[in-house]
């Protein structure tokens, strides 16, 4: 039996989830051992036609272009995981979706005319079926792995969904809530990052998006109790998953 | 309770000398000592490292440290971790397994970390705490193996309470500050005019061995008043109390009751309530293989009734709401842990009162389900 085949596709984003699993230093060699890299930019111009047995695609939807280019990857991909804030919510760039893309592209570009993007950015899984979601902002490298070596054994990847908060508790760290007022989105924000930033006394940004379970309403009290404003949750809720949180907002 | 022998004094180098000779009989000393803001629970390698000097304030959703002139080392409450942390760990190798190219597969049980531990300052609320985790997994058929291991290798220096906080209401679910017997050693610290000092009480041989390794002196007649006079005062100045009804009947009539609305409009739905409960524990277990498929682990973790894969079957949570996950963590804990295992699940530490990002207040629900089902009954 020949090796599986993997690919890497990008659609609008930074590469930063991509470069995730370039940084997989130690993992890397077995991992090409277990699958036939066959298409990834980001590490070889090498490219093979597919189709693929696993997908890994980065980046949100936000041109004509990729709307149909994904449909073509979905087609060629027997499995399709999407990575990362924009891929699974939209991402940063998802901010167009609350206001006037036209009005931005005037103000940025010298040459409007050239620029030709939808009026929204939206997630992969808006445009095709997708098989699995692996959100952050980048993704965690142990959750990356976990994800393709479950693909690869036909198994269910182990990446919960519940808080941010259970992963302080498991690993020690002080409620930087309870402890210190500090405003955090950790009570509502999918778990996958170790708990990084309250680790450093640091409130959690919310980089992975919400969790299986968010009740807003009863954080948006705390954050104005721990001394932000009615603009600065609203910039706090907007940011790497905007349209997540929004949707949230909104529900 | 009879004593094995009569009880002592040590003073602050007493102290010092305690944790020392635990140290030179290999034991791992874990205790109270200040980290980011709190006092947290961690490896001790010096008994200067205990957080004299420190104490905390406390309320719902609300902790913070605050110093202390009396430089007392254990005159605080409801810290971020429990002992739990270290008998129960976050996760645990449970077995691994692995395939050789011939397609043979072998299984192998983990060996339980299991280093020989002494626990310094082990609150009374949290002494009762552990006799009830004891129950739960090392009382039935099954034992938790890795957790029997560290129990059983564990020396508990009690610690007793001599200052609660505003969120503790231990004395409403049948305890109080005074350390129940399960300890090798219990303290009561002492400071006054007459010095800084611990009431030693002997609860096993090994604890007896123990103190002959450290300077000490008798008890006098004083101290061990002052001592006793110094717990049964922290008896009548617990911040909250559970309602003194029978709860299990309570909570057991009351899944139905329009609170759980209410709270469910409150609650994150977290699960910190769960992690940080000293009796709370609950666990999953999942496998993880390696890229090669030829290596395989299962791992036991924390898991939370809070958690929506926790009730997860056939596609789908049978708890989805928050309305029932909370009512299921607080009737098993307050109710059904009697049906399971003969007592409460709760020994009003307070940590989940504390700890709730939200304060949601545990023995201000039970007094509105209470007022709920008397409203009912007058109808």
């Amino acid at each position: 039996m020949s090796a599986p085949k993997l690919a890497v596709f990008k659609l609008a984003s930074c590469d930063g989830c991509q470069l995730t699993l370039l940084n997989c230093e130690d993992e890397l060699l077995a991992l090409a051992g277990a699958v036939e890299i066959s298409h990834f930019l980001e590490a070889s111009s090498a490219v093979l036609p597919g189709p693929y047995d696993l997908t890994l695609v980065e980046g949100s939807v936000t041109t004509a272009e990729d709307a149909e280019r994904v449909r073509a990857i979905r087609a060629a991909s027997r499995h399709l995981v999407t990575i990362g804030a924009c891929a699974t919510a939209g991402g940063i760039q998802a901010l167009r979706n609350l206001a006037d893309v036209d009005e931005y592209r005037r103000t940025v570009y010298a040459h409007p005319e050239y620029i030709s993007a939808l009026a929204t950015s939206t997630p992969v899984s808006d445009h095709v079926d997708v098989d699995f979601e692996l959100r952050g902002c980048p993704v965690d490298r142990r959750q990356f792995l976990e994800v393709i070596t479950a693909f690869l054994a036909g198994r269910k990847p182990d990446v919960p969904n519940h808080s941010v908060c259970f992963e302080c508790k498991r690993r020690g760290t002080v409620c930087v809530t309870v402890a210190h007022g500090t405003p955090c989105l950790g009570p509502v924000t999918h778990a996958g990052c170790g708990a990084l930033c309250p680790a450093y006394r640091r409130g959690c940004f919310g980089c992975f998006g919400p969790s299986g379970s968010v009740n807003l309403p009863a954080l948006i009290p705390l954050l104005r109790r721990d001394g932000l404003d009615e603009d600065a949750v609203e910039r706090f809720l907007h940011t790497f998953n905007t349209a997540a949180f929004d949707k949230e907002l909104r529900s | 309770m009879t004593a094995i022998a009569p009880s002592a004094v040590i003073d602050t180098d007493g102290l010092d000398a305690l944790v020392t000779v635990l140290l030179a009989r290999g034991r791992t000393v874990v205790g109270p000592t200040v980290r980011d803001g709190a006092i947290v629970l961690a490896e001790l390698s010096s008994a200067s490292q205990l957080p004299y000097g420190w104490g905390v304030e406390l309320d719902a959703g609300r902790y913070r440290l605050v110093p202390r002139e009396d430089g007392a080392a254990f005159a605080h409450s409801a810290g971020p971790q429990s002992w739990k942390s270290w008998l129960h760990p976050a996760r645990e190798r449970l077995w691994s397994a692995d395939r050789t190219p011939e397609g043979e597969v072998s299984f192998t049980a983990a060996e339980p970390e299991a280093p020989s531990y002494a626990f310094l300052g082990v609150r009374p609320c949290d002494l009762r705490a552990i006799a009830i985790q004891d129950g739960v997994l090392t009382g039935g058929r099954y034992e938790d193996t890795g957790y029997g291991a560290r129990r059983r290798g564990a020396l508990l220096i009690a610690a007793e309470c001599t200052e609660p906080g505003a969120t503790c209401f231990c004395v409403s679910t049948g305890g109080g500050p005074a350390a129940d017997p399960g300890y090798d050693l219990a303290l009561t610290e002492i400071v006054d005019d007459d010095g800084h000092r611990f009431l030693v009480r002997i609860g096993s041989e090994e604890g007896a061995r123990l103190l002959d390794d450290v300077p000490h002196r008798r008890a006098d007649m004083v101290t061990e008043a002052t001592a006793r006079g110094a717990v049964d005062a922290a008896r009548d100045r617990m911040g909250r109390a559970l309602p003194a009804v029978d709860l299990r009947a309570l909570l057991g009539a009351s899944p139905e009751a329009d609170r759980w609305d209410d709270l469910a409009s409150r609650c994150l739905t977290c699960g910190n309530c769960t992690l940080v409960c000293p009796t709370c524990f609950c666990t999953t277990t999942e496998e993880v293989t390696d890229l090669t498929g030829d290596h395989t682990e299962r791992w036991q973790r924390w898991d939370s009734c809070f958690d929506l894969d926790f009730s997860f079957l056939h596609e789908g949570p049978v708890r989805s709401s928050g309305r029932s996950r909370y009512r299921q963590w607080l009737t098993h804990k307050l109710s059904t842990w009697h049906d399971q295992f003969g007592s409460s699940g709760c020994v009003g530490c307070g940590r989940c009162i504390a700890w709730c990002p939200v304060g949601i207040d545990i023995t201000e629900e039970v007094a509105a389900l209470r007022a709920e089902q008397e409203t009912e009954t007058e109808r």
